[in-house]
């Protein structure tokens, strides 16, 4: 397993957002990582899971259950707030747009997907750079591992699911592989590290 | 400045070049969406920057033709949110019954597969007759195939599908024929239907509709252009005339807000209120 870097020093940098993008076992690990994060969590967190088109909110209602976030699945122009989990809507692309709000659309898929992680990595990418966390976790594709590049190469901080901990390890090595990715962890620690990122005294 | 800082500046005076040399409007379009596409045509025509686009938009127009097929892109499916069809028939349809003539506007039909299906549940309604419908988008490419309104064969069976979840009473296949590998929409669909040029960006209102019908067109545009096409669709609804977005689409936020009433709010139907 290739990793590339040094260890990420986790308090040097004020992260102003956190990504998160997950396939086959995301739901399971998701839920794991946002259970972890405190009421008072200072980033917007922002979640492509893949999902049938036919989900009509079923999986945000879900995952609100798992946190003390608030879960919204956003409608086009949604202003991104911090201590908010923003998940894709099934059948739509979400994308980041430069003034802080949400952006959908319904391009063709990409990497079969819609939403697609790359997507939204991408363009999140853009407009936080360096101050972006992003998290890629189980998933039987290759969906994602552009976007860890993207953000790799715009300066942010990369996480994947340790494989042999993922149900599903294609999509978290296809990332690894990469050598775009800078720390392999379980989804309880992912968790933790998140949280102590996103502490309101760090930002 | 980092090549992050400067491609947005290289962006703004693309869609200036392509707006005062060809007229085409895109600056008012949703950033990301319209950056992540300009993005990928610049790789497929080979060029290193933004910038190197702009003199071949200017001086070539093929190359302009072949970023501007990159623009309109547009995916759309038969019965696209079949439950949003299922509450067009039971609190639309009933009212438009009451009217001895109605006209829609499909604004933004993209490939016209929505406007097919609109135009069957219409049918099945016995209400089709009544029914003049003017279905339109900016691009002639599109506009093309929706009239010619043939579609592949592999879209069929998700289609099928999604009918029989709108609450189709009868069988799909009634609704279109085989030809080679592709199906053709039945021409008795295309009878009532008009297939126009129409600019949400620049051109005016259409008079006295009494639907309106736009899903995933504003997704694709700036609240200011969203405004204005929301003001569009206000001007051109009698009283009382029904208004039917995206399911991620919503009034909340815009000018038009107060105009409306909210008719099925998951199904994003609303209704034009009456002079106060």
């Amino acid at each position: 397993m290739k990793v590339s870097g040094k260890r990420h020093a986790p308090c040097g940098t004020h992260y102003k957002a956190v990504v998160i993008g997950g396939s086959a076992g995301g739901v399971e690990a998701l839920n794991v990582i946002l259970s972890a994060l405190p009421e008072d969590f200072a980033l917007p967190v922002l979640a492509v899971q893949h999902l049938h088109p036919g989900d009509y909110g079923s999986f945000a209602l879900h995952m609100a259950s798992a946190t003390r976030l608030s879960v919204v699945e956003p409608s086009d122009k949604a202003l991104i707030d911090r201590g908010h989990v923003y998940t894709a809507p099934a059948n739509y692309h979400m994308l980041v747009e430069r003034d802080g709000t949400i952006g959908l659309s319904v391009d063709e898929r990409v990497n079969w997907s819609r939403p697609s992680i790359d997507v939204l990595f991408e363009s999140a990418a853009l407009v936080w750079g360096e101050s972006l966390i992003a998290v890629i976790l189980s998933g039987a594709n290759t969906d994602g591992a552009k976007g860890i590049c993207a953000v790799k190469k715009a300066g942010g901080f990369t996480i994947a699911q340790d494989p042999a901990s993922a149900t599903t390890r294609v999509m978290p090595l296809a990332s690894i592989d990469t050598g775009a990715v800078d720390e392999v962890l379980r989804a309880e620690e992912i968790g933790r590290l998140l949280a102590e990122l996103g502490m309101r005294g760090n930002i | 400045m980092n090549n992050n800082r400067i491609e947005p500046i290289e962006i703004d005076l693309l869609l200036e070049a392509v707006f005062r040399r060809y007229g085409y409007d895109f600056r008012s379009y949703a950033r990301a969406s319209i950056e992540r596409r300009i993005r990928q045509f610049m790789s497929e025509a080979g060029c290193s920057s933004v910038s190197e686009m702009i003199p071949k938009v200017l001086h070539d127009k093929e190359f302009f033709s072949r970023l501007a097929r990159y623009f309109s892109i547009s995916v759309t499916e038969m019965f696209r949110d079949p439950f949003v069809y299922r509450a067009v028939r039971k609190k639309v349809v009933p009212l438009l019954r009451t009217w001895p003539h109605f006209k829609i506007w499909h604004a933004g039909c993209a490939t016209g597969e929505e406007a097919y299906s609109l135009a069957i549940v219409l049918k099945e309604e016995g209400v089709y007759n009544r029914a003049t419908i003017y279905a339109t988008d900016f691009n002639d490419d599109v506009l093309e195939r929706a009239r010619e309104g043939i579609y592949e064969v592999s879209k069929m069976k998700e289609a099928t599908r999604n009918y029989q979840q709108a609450g189709g009473n009868a069988s799909f296949s009634e609704y279109h024929h085989a030809r080679y590998d592709a199906v053709a929409m039945s021409g008795s669909l295309k009878e009532r239907i008009t297939f126009a040029n129409h600019n949400l960006a620049v051109d005016e209102a259409f008079g006295e509709m009494h639907l309106v019908f736009s899903r995933n067109v504003l997704i694709y545009f700036n609240r200011k252009l969203q405004n204005r096409a929301l003001e569009l669709f206000t001007d051109s609804l009698v009283h009382g005339g029904f208004l039917c977005l995206g399911t991620k689409e919503d009034l909340q936020f815009t000018d038009v807000n107060n105009r409306y009433e909210v008719v099925d709010g998951k199904a994003k139907i609303y209704r034009k209120k009456g002079v106060p």
